[in-house]
């Protein structure tokens, strides 16, 4: 870790303030998207910039946060984990606990408040596991605003239980069976929506990717993982913790919690792809670790691309993180190699699902089960006394069918 | 001085619309499009717009997603897309060749090796739908050093500054995109167009053209009135859709998809 810790002291002098003025964390980032949405993102920017200058703004913010999702989340020290694992002390930041059951909602609450500031009437989200969209179909409730969801056939037949509580919010859910009928044709689709209601529509991206300014304002909201995180730190362990660990589909949990620490060069982090099968198999969705940089989806980052170009199948056995691409702040974290990235396989994360729930009583998401994976593994190489944070992004009552099937266990 | 400029330049002196069919490279196989294209010329295309096939085509409609889904099966890569205008190039030297498409394939093949492979087989202008002006300052100065035009949209969303700043970095020429949505939608609001054309010409001496939206005889005439030229995509994808996978296509089966080309011809030239 010291290793890290060095280069991220190299770094330091150059910041990690990231994106410049035109939308670029170093080479990625940017605005790749057809002309029609041009003047949609660029007013968009335009707002964000305004708003978020504004303390009122963030203090709606805060007291949505507060008062409709049950903000603070808990940091929790996994004691029986902990001594299991031999090593150093594991703490859980307890994102499954907000409303809706995972981190989404505080991007959605934050989304949504933009919305209702430039008069949009119609809300529009992708979705993969169903978080996203959940959390999407709840605000536009709450807002009494029309809310569409695009999600991939193969994705619907995967998460039913969040298909219905999207249908039961009142959002219109959208099946997308083009391409490989995932995460990523979904976002297609909703980019095809937005071109053809740009008048009227606001769009909700669920992760920290997409056009300039979606990667930077999607990580403001959920910065309120990290800077939680490292209030409770200081009150509970009296310093910060030697390591941070983050699942990465987009990436949007794992920035969130790791962009308050990013200067604190003590601090390593570790953002866990899904290594699917296996990386030597091919089938993953691991694009930092065994991707290489291209442009998708309104930004360049690493992708998952075949020699001639092609977006590749993904496989993971999360649909969360079932994405060939990822947020382009992490593709620039990675060259600076402030955070390592690193991959945990299916069965890894299935392990670690069964071991969370059995040692501390918390179903995490399979999603969330991948860092849980990892950051176990990592404190059992650690010393006593020392502590790392997990990031528990979501809880796992939505994929208990999707292990019970896999286990071959009929519910 | 370009292909593609010496078209414009004679459709002007003789008064004529430039017609611009747009096809995907690869649907339903490469033999296939090379007959088509072929085959378009003869109908009385101008310029043809090829589509590099790409697995995300998200400013596209289904037709042409399924176009690019068959293009795709059959295996088509970016590298074959260039030996089809190749091929191309060793029966016709005067139709100009427009590549259209999305950013990741020339990315990844490397913005050097595509400029070249793209000059050595004879395109005439490149048109990438995810790559705004502010984005392509590294890709746009390697084709004009080649002399290959590159070719932006201008979208109803677009304001006066913007569309300004389009037209003087445009070269070959201007690709106006009638309607808020993605290629094959319904083209109803004729007025904006018009308007949104006039407001153009003030601002350009480049041909103007229109796409999307443009399906039959009658939007073929409305927008050939307005502007220098149409493109029609998805009501030519939508027949070729039709085609047997079979390498090669027979004479009334080719016939049966460019018709919409032939009419869209005998429109344009009622117009002079």
């Amino acid at each position: 870790m010291s290793d890290v810790k060095n280069a991220a002291g190299v770094e330091r002098s150059l910041g990690f303030d990231g994106p410049d003025s035109s939308g670029h964390f170093g080479p990625y980032g940017g605005i790749f998207v057809g002309e029609t949405l041009i003047s949609a993102v660029e007013e968009l920017a335009q707002v964000y910039a305004q708003l978020s200058a504004d303390e009122s703004f963030w203090q709606e913010f805060d007291y949505e946060l507060k008062h409709y999702v049950g903000r603070p989340s808990p940091l929790y020290l996994a004691e029986r984990l902990t001594s299991t694992c031999g090593g150093a002390n594991i703490y859980l930041k307890r994102e499954d606990l907000n409303h809706t059951g995972a981190h989404k909602v505080n991007n959605t609450i934050g989304q949504a408040l933009l919305a209702k500031h430039m008069g949009k009437t119609r809300i529009i989200a992708e979705t993969g596991a169903g978080q996203h969209g959940v959390a999407s179909a709840t605000v536009a409730a709450r807002l009494g605003l029309e809310c569409h969801v695009y999600m991939g056939a193969a994705d619907i037949v995967r998460q039913a239980p969040n298909v219905y509580r999207m249908k039961l919010l009142g959002a219109n859910v959208v099946s997308v069976e083009s391409g490989s009928r995932t995460l990523k044709d979904a976002m297609n689709e909703a980019m095809r929506d937005w071109a053809s209601n740009v008048d009227n529509t606001y769009y909700i991206i669920g992760t920290v990717a997409g056009p300039h300014p979606y990667p930077q304002l999607v990580r403001d909201f959920q910065c309120v993982i990290g800077r939680e995180a490292k209030e409770q730190s200081l009150e509970q362990i009296g310093r910060l913790p030697d390591a941070l660990v983050a699942c990465v589909g987009g990436g949007s949990n794992a920035i969130g919690l790791f962009h308050p620490f990013l200067n604190d060069d003590e601090v390593a982090m570790y953002g866990v792809e899904a290594g699917g099968l296996g990386l030597e198999t091919g089938a993953h969705a691991a694009p930092l670790c065994a991707g290489k940089p291209g442009v998708l989806h309104g930004n360049r980052t690493y992708l998952m691309t075949d020699a001639d170009g092609q977006i590749m199948d993904t496989h993971s056995v999360s649909a969360g993180l079932d994405y060939p691409g990822v947020g382009p702040e992490h593709a620039w974290l990675k060259d600076l190699k402030r955070v390592d990235y690193v991959t945990v396989t299916d069965a890894e994360a299935m392990a670690a699902f069964h071991q969370l729930t059995e040692l501390e009583g918390i179903i995490p998401a399979l999603e969330s089960s991948h860092a849980v994976a990892y950051g176990t593994q990592l404190a059992a190489r650690m010393n006593t006394g020392q502590a790392i944070v997990i990031n528990l992004s979501g809880r796992g009552d939505k994929d208990i069918e999707t292990v019970a099937r896999l286990e071959g266990i009929k519910l | 001085m370009s292909r593609i400029a010496r078209t414009a330049e004679r459709a002007t002196r003789q008064g004529d619309k430039l017609l611009i069919p747009y096809l995907v490279a690869g649907d339903p196989n490469l033999s296939s499009t090379l007959q088509l294209m072929h085959e378009l010329v003869v109908r009385g295309a101008d310029i043809i717009e090829l589509g590099i096939p790409f697995s995300d085509p998200s400013s596209d409609g289904p037709v042409i997603q399924r176009g690019v889904e068959r293009a795709l099966a059959a295996g088509t890569s970016l590298q074959d897309v260039l030996k089809l205008v190749t091929a191309f190039r060793q029966q016709d030297n005067d139709t100009p060749i427009v590549l259209m498409g999305y950013l990741n394939p020339i990315e990844i093949m490397g913005y050097a090796h595509f400029v070249g492979a793209a000059k050595s087989a004879g395109v005439d202008g490149v048109l990438i739908v995810d790559m705004p002006p502010a984005e392509s300052a590294p890709l746009h100065a390697q084709l004009q050093a080649a002399g290959i035009d590159t070719i932006y949209l201008v979208a109803p969303t677009t304001g006066l500054q913007r569309a300004t700043d389009i037209s003087a970095y445009s070269s070959g020429y201007l690709y106006y995109v009638s309607l808020k949505g993605v290629t094959g939608a319904a083209l109803t609001d004729y007025d904006s167009v018009r308007e949104n054309i006039r407001a153009l010409r003030g601002l350009t001496d480049l041909p103007i053209v229109i796409g999307f939206g443009i399906k039959d005889a009658e939007s073929a005439r409305a927008m050939g009135e307005l502007a220098d030229g149409v493109v029609i995509g998805s009501a030519l994808v939508s027949k070729i859709a039709e085609l047997p996978g079979t390498p090669r296509q027979e004479g009334p089966e080719l016939q049966r998809c460019s018709a919409i080309i032939g009419v869209a011809r005998e429109v344009l030239n009622n117009l002079k």
